[in-house]
């Protein structure tokens, strides 16, 4: 018998849908971007496989940013949200059991972080990270607040959208993705040189997150929806030998 | 018009910034006990089998300059070639680490064990190698290269040999310094450019 399977190569990337490595309206980016041609290939087991975290790896706040850095049990400071979502491959299936982690600055735009001097204050129980595994459906959540706007040293008056860094590992290490999620209605979004390097309108709307009310809870938090998808591996047919056939 | 598919494209990359390290190595970030360690702190742990090896290099822009603010993370088989979780796989070696360069020297150190060679899917053997993927500010969207060890047989590797300009084929070779020591710089761009991979 014969059957389907996603045993295949990893599905190209589509880098015209990606960010362009090179704008100069993101300064770093000029003296940080590879001039010549990437060597392109197709997948082998070094970019097939991938590690595996275990739940085993989570602490129960992990994926609560609201409480994990806490001094004393108080909540940080801003507005609360869920940002919650679904990983899924090209191939529309979920990724389950895969880790996701986050990245942010506070309410007031401030990251902890050595090098960041940003006027906004640091908030004693914020630190700005968390962590999760997918569900059997590829689903994931973190309750948070909505991280400030911060001015960035760019070009005379660039400042940064609101956005949460995500990282995500899918089971391959060739399906290793970065990103970070904006939120609905930013106006800061179509001034950012960093959402810009997304030449494309269409693919930069799939990182801006709705709103989503059907998941807010009265009197407590507010829903934001970031579904992520990450490269799929060819199906192929596949012939399965039975025992003794 | 025509019947759509029923794919779906990967979500966009953008740049993980400045304070990556926030996010993926939070206690060498300066916020210790979030968690109760770093993730991929080392690919190996107690009596892992084969060669222990240290491999330090640098990331250069296309100024020479080395970046402070660059995270790393490497994959790799253990010393028989198997992934972890493959049946017969040496426990003791995850594979997985992230390292970050120095925030003075701008030099980055990983300690591993050098791995084995791994079959192509075409069934060529492929030399022994190690993926890397380098993220940072100004990267908006990760870069993927190998470190191939010039102690090795690297004449047959079917990725070293679809490099046409020969003299690139270097800047994938880690230089032996030592026993067991290596170096292996990474250059974004200009003279001595490191092969990037689209795989």
């Amino acid at each position: 018998m014969s059957e389907v399977t996603d045993q295949g190569a990893l599905i190209p990337r589509q880098r015209h849908l990606h960010p362009v490595p090179y704008d100069p309206e993101y300064k770093t980016s000029v003296p940080r971007s590879p001039k010549w041609p990437l060597l392109s290939m197709e997948s082998t087991p070094s970019e097939e496989t991938g590690p595996r975290f275990g739940h085993s790896l989570l602490g129960p706040l992990d994926n609560n940013l609201i409480l994990n850095f806490s001094k004393d049990g108080s909540p940080a400071i801003g507005e609360r949200i869920l940002m919650h979502g679904q990983v899924l491959d090209e191939n529309a299936r979920p990724v389950p059991h895969t880790l996701v982690e986050i990245w942010q600055a506070n309410a007031g735009g401030r990251y902890r972080h050595v090098k960041d001097n940003y006027l906004a204050p640091l908030d004693p129980n914020f630190g700005g990270c968390g962590r999760t595994i997918t569900d059997a459906e590829g689903r994931y959540q973190f309750l948070t607040i909505r991280p400030g706007a911060y001015p960035w040293p760019n070009r005379a008056n660039d400042w940064r959208p609101m956005h949460i860094h995500i990282s995500v590992f899918g089971h391959s290490f060739g399906q290793r993705l970065i990103t970070q999620m904006y939120f609905e209605g930013d106006p800061l979004i179509d001034r950012c040189p960093i959402a810009a390097t997304i030449k494309e309108r269409s693919q930069l709307d799939r990182l801006v997150a709705p709103l989503d009310m059907a998941r807010a809870r009265p009197l407590d938090f507010l829903a934001y929806k970031f579904d992520i998808v990450l490269r799929g591996r060819r199906q192929t047919m596949f012939e399965n030998k039975l025992e003794g056939m | 018009m025509v019947q759509s598919l029923d794919s779906l494209t990967e979500t966009p990359s953008q740049t993980a910034g400045p304070y990556v390290h926030i996010g993926c190595i939070p206690s060498f970030a300066g916020l210790p006990g979030v968690y109760p360690e770093d993730l991929g702190l080392s690919p190996i742990s107690d009596g892992a089998k084969g060669q222990i090896i240290t491999i330090t290099g640098a990331v250069i822009d296309g100024t020479g300059w080395a970046l402070r603010d660059a995270m790393i993370e490497s994959w790799q088989p253990d010393a028989g070639g198997l992934f972890a979780g493959r049946p017969g796989a040496d426990p003791a070696v995850s594979g997985f680490c992230r390292f970050a360069a120095d925030k003075d020297s701008g030099l980055f150190t990983l300690r591993t064990v050098k791995p084995g060679a791994v079959r192509h899917r075409s069934g060529m053997m492929q030399a022994p190698h190690i993926s890397l993927w380098i993220v940072a500010r100004g990267i908006n969207i990760g870069l993927s290269t190998r470190i191939y060890f010039e102690d090795e047989d690297n004449s047959v590797d079917p990725l070293l040999a679809r490099i046409e300009q020969r003299p690139r084929v270097e800047t994938l070779i880690a230089k032996r310094t030592g026993d067991g020591q290596y170096r292996f710089d990474i250059r974004l761009q200009g003279e001595g450019e490191t092969v990037f991979l689209d795989i």
